[in-house]
């Protein structure tokens, strides 16, 4: 548990956090530390400086007996100053010092030395900065100053640098190991919920909190994933069985006529067999043609191949395809195109998503009665061109409207009719890969299936 | 015609050359695309039958190969890849036609016999004869033993294709690709009225049909004399 709360990323970044936080205080210690000795020393030097010239000048003035004087005068044993008048070999002759410490023997200038002071319970250790000047015969003269406070301050600063250092990685590992397990608690959850639905159920959900952070933007975000995917894999499911019953009825049918035919013995019958196997197989064969074209549609994969189209023209050639096979039921097929329709598309599926329309009018909008008038129409709707195919049948309810998009939907009883279930879907992916929209409006009456695409002028 | 079938498959090269020899041709099988180019290289072949997916080289770069090359023998792309887009990018490559897999052997047969047609150019001609039909293409009049026929523009392109390609069978398919330009099969018998249609205008009134149609494969347009 110590290790994966070790391993998370907040752990990793409130460590990374404390480091740097741990690294600034010091140097902060460190600036105040180094400034402030400096202040103090230089304040030192001055004031001994200072003394050192005016003592200089009291021995220039009034002789050996006139420093003694001045020394005896300023250097009281309770002190801050020290003062130190000593003869040619070193002895003591004046000052507040019992005698030179080893360290000043035969030097001169700036030096320091510990020195120790009598108290009620012991001796106290204290530092002394001196400045030694010579003086004529043999003499010579030390003036120092108590800095044992700058040891002290320095010794404040590295405790407080210590103790600083201490509570922060204190602090920083407490609430770091504290907000990794609330994190790692969270991402528990979630991890636990893809098993889950990893296993097969996939209607579990990601717990969202209600604060509205990051984690749970993330955990709707993941719901909004999976209730897509729920979506898509129910399409799938539906769609397989779907595939499994449009192809397991023709086989079916196949198996049979070819098992019933080689149960009989002469060839007229197994030719029969053999001539409606083919045709089966064909059958099965367009489906699945249909089916993998849709796809390609849907994805996207037919932006190649795109050209400027003139819908009058198209429009007239479909017209020309079609009109013999309609004036042949007896029916119109009837043409009202705006001039100057342009789109750009995929001329091929676009005829060919047209062609299914045609061929559904002719097929499924015929009422029982009358013959077949289709009309095949197209006009600019704002930036939009409207390419609409109608006719005057039965119509689509309303509430069906919708479910006839969808594959494999057929909503002729018994399935009397050839077809495959898969014209409109058809022509619904490529208006959706154009960018353009299918409409199913009623004709009052019959059907008038609208394609809307994007305008694009001609000679653009 | 001496054709060559580039196909890795074994059962389907066995098929396609088995129904080449019974037409009358002969076909030779090579299976990957190396072999391909090597054969073609040699000029024997008046046509090549190439699959698209082979191992190794991949159909369409053998066919980009050999026309880089500059050997120009007619060639069929044969594809399990049916859609448009790949028919597009078949014949960009060079292919002379292409034709999605599953195929019925008929309409291979009318495509191959089709592009050997196309390779021996002919003069342009001003004036087709099919037996005692007549097209004068200038004057867009067509006659049958002197009897004008009116025709709607239509119904002249799609004699004009039958004419000129007298004698051999062409499919539904082909009609629709060669006057619509449309490579899709549109699984209705839109072809069929405008056949019938045609058929009335040029045989009916006459003892012996011209326009034939052949079952399982399309139609065929030929002179009375000629045996089928």
């Amino acid at each position: 548990m110590m290790l994966r709360l070790a391993k998370t990323s907040t752990f990793r970044l409130t460590s990374f956090y404390m480091a740097a936080f741990a690294l600034s205080v010091s140097l902060i210690l460190l600036y105040i530390y180094v400034n402030t000795v400096v202040l103090f020393e230089r304040q030192v030097e001055a004031g001994i400086d200072a003394e050192v010239a005016s003592l200089v000048e009291s021995y220039d003035q009034g002789g050996l007996a006139g420093l003694v004087e001045t020394i005896r005068r300023r250097g009281g044993y309770s002190s801050d100053n020290f003062y130190l008048l000593t003869d040619f070999f070193g002895h003591r002759i004046a000052g507040n010092l019992n005698g030179l410490p080893v360290k000043a023997l035969g030097r001169r200038g700036w030096l320091e030395f510990p020195y120790l002071v009598a108290t009620a319970n012991g001796f106290d250790r204290r530092q002394i900065r001196a400045f030694r000047i010579p003086l004529d015969r043999g003499f010579s003269l030390l003036v120092g100053r108590d800095v044992q406070t700058r040891r002290d301050f320095g010794h404040l600063i590295k405790r407080t640098q210590f103790s600083a250092i201490v509570l922060v990685i204190v602090f920083g590992l407490g609430g770091g190991l504290l907000m990794s397990r609330n994190f790692l608690k969270r991402i528990n959850t979630i991890s636990r919920t893809i098993h889950r639905i990893m296993a097969g159920d996939l209607s579990g959900r990601v717990p969202v909190g209600g604060s509205g952070g990051e984690l749970d933007r993330l955990a709707g975000d993941l719901n909004r994933m999976l209730a897509r995917i729920e979506r898509l894999m129910t399409g799938m499911k539906e769609i397989s069985s779907n595939i499994a019953h449009d192809l397991k009825t023709p086989l079916t049918r196949l198996r049979a006529r070819v098992e019933t035919a080689l149960g009989k013995g002469d060839s007229a019958t197994w030719r029969k067999a053999l001539k409606h196997t083919l045709e089966e197989a064909d059958r099965i064969l367009h489906i699945f043609d249909a089916l993998l074209l849709i796809d390609r549609a849907q994805f996207g994969g037919l932006k190649d191949n795109v050209c400027d189209i003139d819908v009058g023209v198209l429009v007239n050639e479909l017209r020309d395809l079609f009109a013999p096979l309609v004036e042949d039921a007896g029916g119109a097929l009837n043409c009202r195109v705006e001039r100057g329709l342009g789109l750009r598309a995929n001329r091929q599926l676009l005829a060919q998503a047209l062609t299914n329309l045609l061929d559904n009018a002719l097929k499924y909008g015929v009422a029982s009665s009358c013959p077949p008038v289709i009309e095949i129409a197209a006009h600019r709707h704002n930036d939009t061109v409207v390419i609409s195919v109608a006719d005057r049948g039965p119509g689509i309810a309303a509430s069906q409207r919708e479910h006839v998009l969808k594959r494999f939907v057929r909503l002729t009883p018994g399935r009397s009719k050839p077809g495959n279930g898969l014209g409109l879907s058809l022509v619904k992916a490529v208006a959706a890969c154009h960018g353009g929209s299918l409409r199913l409006i009623d004709n009052n009456p019959g059907l008038r299936v609208e394609l809307v695409l994007a305008l694009n002028k001609i000679g653009r | 015609m001496r054709i060559l079938v580039v196909e890795d498959d074994v059962q389907a090269a066995h098929y396609l050359i088995e129904g080449l020899r019974q037409s009358g041709h002969v076909a030779d099988h090579v299976g990957d695309g190396e072999q391909g180019i090597e054969v073609a290289r040699d000029g024997l072949h008046d046509m090549l039958i190439i699959d698209r997916l082979l191992p190794g080289l991949d159909g369409l770069a053998v066919v980009e190969t050999l026309r880089r090359e500059g050997i120009a023998t007619p060639v069929l792309i044969l594809s399990a890849l049916g859609d448009v887009d790949d028919k597009v990018d078949g014949l960009r490559a060079g292919g002379d036609d292409y034709l999605p897999k599953p195929y019925v052997f008929a309409e291979l047969l009318a495509r191959v016999e089709s592009l050997a047609r196309r390779k021996t150019p002919t003069e342009t001609k001003t004036r087709l004869v099919v037996g005692p039909l007549e097209m004068d293409l200038l004057s867009r009049r067509v006659r049958r033993a002197r009897r004008e026929i009116i025709l709607q523009p239509r119904e002249f392109r799609l004699l004009e294709y039958l004419m000129k390609n007298a004698g051999r069978v062409v499919t539904r398919t082909m009609l629709l690709e060669k006057l619509w330009d449309y490579h899709f099969d549109p699984q209705t018998n839109v072809i069929d009225v405008h056949i019938s249609r045609l058929r009335a205008k040029i045989d009916r009134g006459f003892d012996e049909p011209l326009l034939h149609t052949i079952r399982g494969a399309g139609y065929l347009l030929r002179a009375p004399a000629t045996k089928w």
